[in-house]
């Protein structure tokens, strides 16, 4: 009973912080989220009116809300392998015994995420210069046509997809490769006496035992690129056609340019569910086959 | 090192001697007033003010400096949690929706008392634009509107001695110097994410943007088409790249190297110019009116107003800073340290503009400018517009389908509410 109590001490100021943080506003967000709240609501709370789900369909309903899912989603499906793949590979050169020059290669890795994305951006977006980005250079002289990268709907999120993997795999590399590193080497030494080339070490040493930290790092990476704002943000402001609008982009102009907040709150709440749905899929997804 | 110890002792000193003497001074019975604006103007503002603190012992003005794009949020949030300054530069489209919020001060009251602020020196689109249902919330500081803005050599070299005055003028000109200037290089730069150059073209007409007492769109009007298909025309016949801002980074050094001829922009750029464009170029460029379908069309009036808040407990003080700022010889010296033009007429009475030949083609738009609809949604609108008119020129929608589109979203969703609520206001 007294423990009890003293545990309830403990924890008392974390609840408090959390609820007054953390539940608290997404409690107002939920409520907020059934009105019409606006430019006319905040002059007068007359104007506010109640609309139960009218928000939620008409988000639903609004033509740019999917277009930016589905560029969301697209965004997703580019980046995600590809953030992955690069990570795991760059965390595997730098585990490899062969590499020298470790810490310095891996601050090197590491320094696009602790970089801000505004001032990189500005470097990105030169790169991406149709006529004078160093991208188009060297693709010129590979005898590919110039690219316009941010100008062209179809080419500006995978121009995004570039710039966002580039700035965050250095973070799943150091994941990855902590969980490299925790890998028992007499495994190795076993496939090795078995005669395992290394390709089947790969596949059968490394990939198990990363297993749980591959897993984690999709979740993560998949949590934060649905997330995808600020690299339209500096980049390309949503354009051109709308081809780069990301649901968060899509919030963010509902709510602090047109000041719909009821409305950015409806969103908010459905971008909130997806990721809920997506990484509870991947979850019993990967249970399911660690299962059978 | 032992040299630098000494100067930071003496620095050290010195400061703690000033701090010593500030902190002499009465502070006690002082009245702070707090003035919010963007960044360039808070900063030269900032060195109009001692002679206005020296007339008004006692008065202490704060300026805070605002970045352009913050400023907007900023406001917003400090009206809903009650932390707005006396007054503040309000972009003169924003009026209609601090007006709105019930924010701003009325101000008819203190302009009738005053022997400064007289309406009829001022432009009178520009003060037109601080009226929203008749009442007036600000006074004009600096104006600004878009006009031309062209290369002379290369608008000679196309066989033309003069800038276009009419929209026919304006397409042989094009036609001819993209002609001249070949497959690689364009006659104009319309940037397809902005706005403004195709809401000048379609102000210039008689057909309001908005209708039905700005609550439906007017986009459908043969005002608002012809302006669309003289926009049109310019990338159809590729006198115009299909281009955002964004992918052109350095426009003043595209301009410089003669990647566009013509650019619908403001008078800020007459310093960017004259500052960034090479020395071969400078004395080949020029500014003149917009052009309109008969004739200079005029365009939008924008700039910055003085706005005073209700919730200020100086008002009468604010609004003698506001008459301050406004003389005549202010306006001037505003003028010399920003570049920013005067709203005043008689300011203009001024050898510095005088001698300025590109302000002469702003001067005369000044008389021709007329004011955006004035309702809070205004810009969401005029986003929406663009959007309509960047899909057909890039995404191959016909005018007559992304028209109905726009006419449709700008009634259905983004004036419903306005609508809803003036009909909730005549029923009461």
């Amino acid at each position: 009973m007294n423990s009890e109590r003293a545990a309830w001490t403990f924890v008392a100021p974390a609840l408090v912080v959390l609820g007054v943080f953390l539940a608290l506003p997404v409690c107002a967000a939920l409520l907020l989220s059934f009105t019409d709240f606006d430019i006319y609501a905040l002059a007068s709370l007359d104007n506010l009116r109640f609309v139960g789900l009218a928000n939620y369909v008409d988000v639903l309903r609004a033509p740019l809300f999917w277009k930016a899912l589905a560029n969301t989603v697209w965004f997703v499906v580019l980046a995600l392998p590809l953030s992955l793949l690069t990570s795991l590979g760059a965390a595997l050169l730098l585990n490899s015994p062969l590499a020298r020059f470790k810490g310095l290669h891996r601050t090197a890795l590491f320094a696009p995420v602790v970089t801000t994305v505004v001032a990189v951006a500005i470097v990105w977006r030169y790169l991406f210069h149709t006529r004078y980005g160093l991208i188009n250079d060297v693709l010129g002289h590979l005898g590919i046509g110039p690219v316009d990268w941010l100008g062209d709907p179809h080419w500006a999120m995978p121009a995004l997809v570039l710039f966002a993997v580039w700035k965050n795999f250095g973070y799943n590399m150091i994941i990855l490769l902590a969980g490299l590193q925790a890998i028992p080497q007499d495994l190795y030494e076993a496939a090795r006496i078995d005669g395992a080339s290394a390709w089947r070490r790969f596949w059968h040493v490394t990939l198990p035992g990363l297993r749980p930290v591959l897993l984690l790092v999709a979740i993560i990476t998949i949590a934060g690129y649905f997330q995808l704002f600020a690299e339209p943000y500096v980049m390309t402001r949503g354009e051109p056609e709308q081809s780069t609008v990301s649901v968060l982009y899509f919030m963010y102009e509902e709510g602090f340019k047109w000041w719909n907040l009821g409305r950015a709150c409806a969103v908010a709440f459905l971008l909130f569910a997806l990721i809920l749905v997506v990484t509870r899929m991947l979850l019993r997804f990967v249970r399911t086959k660690e299962g059978a | 090192m032992s040299s630098f110890g000494m100067a930071g002792l003496a620095r050290i000193a010195a400061w703690a001697t000033m701090f010593a003497l500030c902190s002499c001074a009465p502070a006690a019975h002082e009245t702070t007033l707090k003035l919010w604006a963007f960044g360039p103007e808070g900063e030269a503002v900032g060195k109009l003010l001692p002679e206005f603190e020296r007339a008004h012992p006692g008065v202490h003005v704060e300026v805070q400096n605002l970045p352009l794009t913050a400023m907007h949020e900023k406001l917003l949030t400090a009206f809903a949690g009650d932390a707005l300054p006396d007054l503040c530069q309000l972009g003169n489209t924003w009026i209609p929706e601090f007006a709105t919020l019930g924010a701003l001060e009325p101000l008819q009251v203190y302009v009738d008392k005053s022997d400064v602020v007289r309406r009829d020196d001022y432009f009178a689109g520009i003060w037109d634009t601080n009226i929203v249902d008749s009442a007036l919330y600000g006074v004009s500081w600096y104006v600004d509107t878009r006009l031309l803005f062209y290369r002379k050599d290369l608008l000679a070299a196309a066989g033309f001695d003069h800038a276009p005055r009419d929209w026919d003028e304006w397409r042989r000109a094009m036609a001819a110097i993209k002609q001249s200037q070949g497959a690689d290089k364009y006659a104009i730069f319309l940037p397809l994410n902005e706005f403004e150059p195709l809401l000048n073209l379609a102000i210039q007409q008689s057909d309001p943007l908005l209708r039905d007492e700005n609550t439906r769109g007017n986009f459908e009007s043969e005002g608002f088409r012809r302006a669309l298909d003289f926009y049109l025309e310019a990338f159809r016949e590729h006198w115009a790249p299909p281009l955002s801002n964004i992918q052109v980074p350095n426009y003043a050094d595209e301009f410089g190297k003669g990647y566009f001829a013509f650019y619908v922009t403001g008078p800020w750029n007459i310093g960017v110019f004259k500052q960034r464009l090479p020395a071969e170029v400078q004395g080949h460029w020029g500014t003149a009116p917009l052009p309109g379908a008969n004739g200079p069309g005029g365009g939008a009036a924008g700039g910055s107003s003085f706005a005073i808040f209700r919730a200020s407990k100086n008002k009468q003080l604010a609004w003698e800073l506001v008459e301050f700022l406004s003389q005549m010889k202010q306006q001037q010296r505003f003028y010399s340290l920003t570049g920013d033009l005067p709203a005043r007429r008689s300011a203009w009475d001024f050898v510095e503009l005088e001698t300025d030949e590109f302000t002469h083609a702003f001067r005369a738009q000044l008389e021709l400018v007329k004011p955006m609809p004035k309702v809070p949604e205004w810009e969401r609108i005029a986003t929406e517009m663009q959007l309509a008119a960047e899909r057909v020129v890039r995404g191959g929608e016909s005018a007559d389908a992304a028209l109905r589109a726009l006419d449709a979203k700008v009634d259905d969703e983004i004036l419903a509410k306005r609508r809803a609520l003036l009909a909730r206001k005549v029923r009461q």
